[in-house]
């Protein structure tokens, strides 16, 4: 395929067009983001090493990180279930839920923290039943994968919806006539056309989740090697005017999540495209 | 195998789309149900497919009733309108969808799957598209790879919903006489589900005309078309002329004064009562004199030439009605007719019907 870089079209204005774009990119994300970059380049590479690899910051890594990634893993899974209820089924009070989904959107993320910290909290309403379980959700790491799972919901439940709505009710039933049962039906027809949905749901859950800090530090108790999120060391660098080791911490991160995603979006458009290669 | 549709009624809110409907069809028959969209011919198929139940009625099928059971348990082949293929595998893992998706103890084994997605994919002839992908065939080649997939299973019926319906009208036609050579080979019990009357009378062994959630008629083609049973059936069949009129003597007489030939004359209404009349534009004949005292004098007002036939528009002198001619070629050139001109008709066949006073 030749690469055709202007097509004749109704509507004119790719050069203007692409121009803003790039202008805007430019200002908006890519500025700031190579700012990061000049800022940290200021240290010697002996001494960025000896910053982001400190054990208290690889454990905020691994904390962070896995922890959000469990978060999307989940998030896909129950996510998409609800997407599912929400498209498949008439009942009352359905757009109520409907709404409720968004809520972890509109919330502010403090908000959403210390009202998670103050329910699983050992006397808080849920926490208390989970207190004799053995089972301590407040302060613990355990407490900031719920609230990573509670601000990434809607963007899994948001993206697979409306491709279960456009889902061609007829395949399904095509794959009845030729006598799959439920099960095979759900494996063989329905998961492989939701999987690109889901897979980029999971990813904006993820990526959401890497960056969270609000909702985070008022769950997690913020114990350093322990439940100590990179946000927030990054933040305890800051207000001790360490901008410099701010910066190299926030570079790793953005190149990691930068990688994650990469690699997340190949594996989308790779599902997508498989099936369409000439 | 055999199919009996047992005063079946289905209902979607207060609308009834079928309304006390039965049917039977024979074993190996190709019959085909035919009516405007909304005359509930889908709905019907899908009641037998067991995709939708019936609210009143049952459904046997080869003396077994089946109302109540699954789709997986009727063994039943059905092919959708836009084809409704898996668009995620190739040809040949949708062919062996059917196939892969059995319990382990009934299911072939791998290279008997092949074998027989090869066989299949031969049958629709498309062997050499096993490895692409639905998005890479035409609308053609994916209802055939329907048709494969259907196949595949070796179900005791087809049902076929509006399959070609999709299709532009070359690939149409060609589709519909290859589905009747594959009906003849295969022998299957099959219905198919069309609005197009060509398709239905080309196609089918029998028809079943619908309308409103009613049967109109049924009947092979032939008698369907000859001899239909109602004012519906008469005008959905093709194109018609429609004259009403009211019986004057023992005798119908409508706007179109009665037949040279009084055998032909159907004779349906009382006197008094009105009737409506429906002759088909090739079944009135054009003369430029007059050749019996009945025959209705018009003027031609159109002529447009459309490929092997011709139609000319006329209208009579007194009512000014439309009446559409059909000719052929010959015919035409031997009239050499120009607009303007006075001609006298007459109908070779004609259908009366009375219609019930309102």
């Amino acid at each position: 395929m030749s690469f055709i870089l202007k097509q004749p079209s109704v509507l004119p204005g790719f050069a203007l067009t692409l121009g803003f774009t790039l202008f805007y990119l430019g200002v908006i994300v890519l500025i700031p983001l190579s700012g990061l970059f000049v800022k940290t380049s200021t240290l010697p590479w002996e001494q960025f090493w000896g910053i982001t690899t400190t054990p208290r910051a690889i454990a905020s890594y691994q904390l962070t990180f896995g922890a959000s990634f469990v978060g999307a893993i989940i998030n896909g899974l129950f996510g998409s279930i609800i997407a599912w209820v929400l498209v498949r089924y008439q009942f009352p009070g359905r757009s109520a839920i409907d709404a409720l989904v968004d809520l972890p959107f509109a919330l502010p993320t403090a908000v959403s923290g210390i009202t998670l910290a103050a329910i699983y909290s050992s006397n808080g309403w849920i926490g208390r039943f989970l207190e004799p379980l053995g089972i301590k959700v407040a302060f613990t790491p355990l407490g900031i994968l719920v609230a990573l799972t509670f601000i990434g919901l809607p963007f899994v439940v948001r993206t697979v919806q409306p491709v279960l709505q456009d889902l061609d009710k007829e395949v399904e039933e095509a794959a009845a006539t030729l006598g799959a049962n439920r099960w095979q039906t759900f494996r063989a027809v329905i998961v492989p056309e939701l999987w690109p949905a889901l897979l980029t749901g999971i990813a904006m859950a993820f990526a959401r989740s890497v960056g969270e800090y609000g909702s985070v530090i008022f769950i997690a108790g913020n114990m350093p090697l322990k439940s100590e999120i990179t946000p927030l060391l990054i933040m305890t660098k800051l207000e001790q005017y360490d901008y410099a080791g701010a910066t190299a911490l926030g570079v790793v991160m953005l190149v990691v999540s930068f990688v994650l995603a990469l690699a997340i979006n190949l594996l989308q458009w790779w599902s997508s495209t498989r099936h369409m290669n000439q | 195998m055999s199919i009996q549709v047992d005063h079946v009624t289905k209902r979607f809110g207060a609308f009834a789309v079928l309304n006390d409907v039965s049917l039977h069809v024979q074993d190996g028959e190709l019959v085909a149900l035919l009516g405007p969209s909304g005359c509930g011919k889908t709905t019907l198929l899908r009641i037998l497919a067991g995709l939708e139940r019936p609210d009143q009625g049952r459904i046997f099928l080869h003396g077994t009733e089946v109302t109540d059971r699954r789709i997986t348990e009727r063994r039943v082949g059905f092919v959708f309108q836009h084809y409704a293929l898996f668009r995620h595998m190739t040809v040949a893992e949708n062919v062996a969808f059917g196939l892969t998706v059995q319990p382990r103890v009934q299911r072939p084994s791998a290279a008997r799957i092949q074998e027989k997605v090869c066989e299949l994919l031969t049958l629709v002839q498309l062997q050499a598209m096993a490895g692409r992908y639905p998005s890479q065939l035409s609308g053609g080649q994916r209802q055939r790879v329907a048709l494969a997939r259907a196949l595949a299973v070796e179900p005791k019926l087809l049902l076929l919903d509006e399959p070609f319906g999709a299709l532009d009208a070359k690939v149409r036609k060609e589709l519909r006489r290859w589905l009747r050579r594959l009906h003849d080979e295969v022998h299957i019990t099959g219905i198919l589900v069309t609005h197009d009357q060509e398709e239905a009378l080309e196609v089918a062994d029998r028809v079943v005309v619908m309308h409103q959630g009613n049967v109109e008629q049924i009947g092979t083609p032939d008698e369907v078309y000859e001899r239909p049973a109602s004012p519906f059936v008469c005008q959905f069949l093709g194109d018609v002329n429609v004259f009403h009129g009211r019986a004057v003597q023992e005798r119908n007489v409508a706007d179109l004064p009665p037949l040279p030939d009084e055998k032909r004359v159907t004779t349906v209404g009382v006197v008094g009562e009105h009737e409506v009349t429906f002759v088909r534009p090739h079944d009135l004949e054009v003369h430029r004199s007059r050749t019996h005292p009945s025959q209705l004098e018009a003027t031609v007002r159109y002529v447009l030439t459309a490929g092997s036939r011709v139609w000319i528009e006329l209208s009579t002198q007194d009512s000014m009605q439309a009446i559409e001619v059909e000719l052929t070629k010959e015919r035409y050139r031997e009239l050499d007719l120009r607009e303007g001109e006075i001609v006298f008709v007459h109908p070779r066949h004609r259908q009366v019907f009375k219609i019930p006073q309102s």
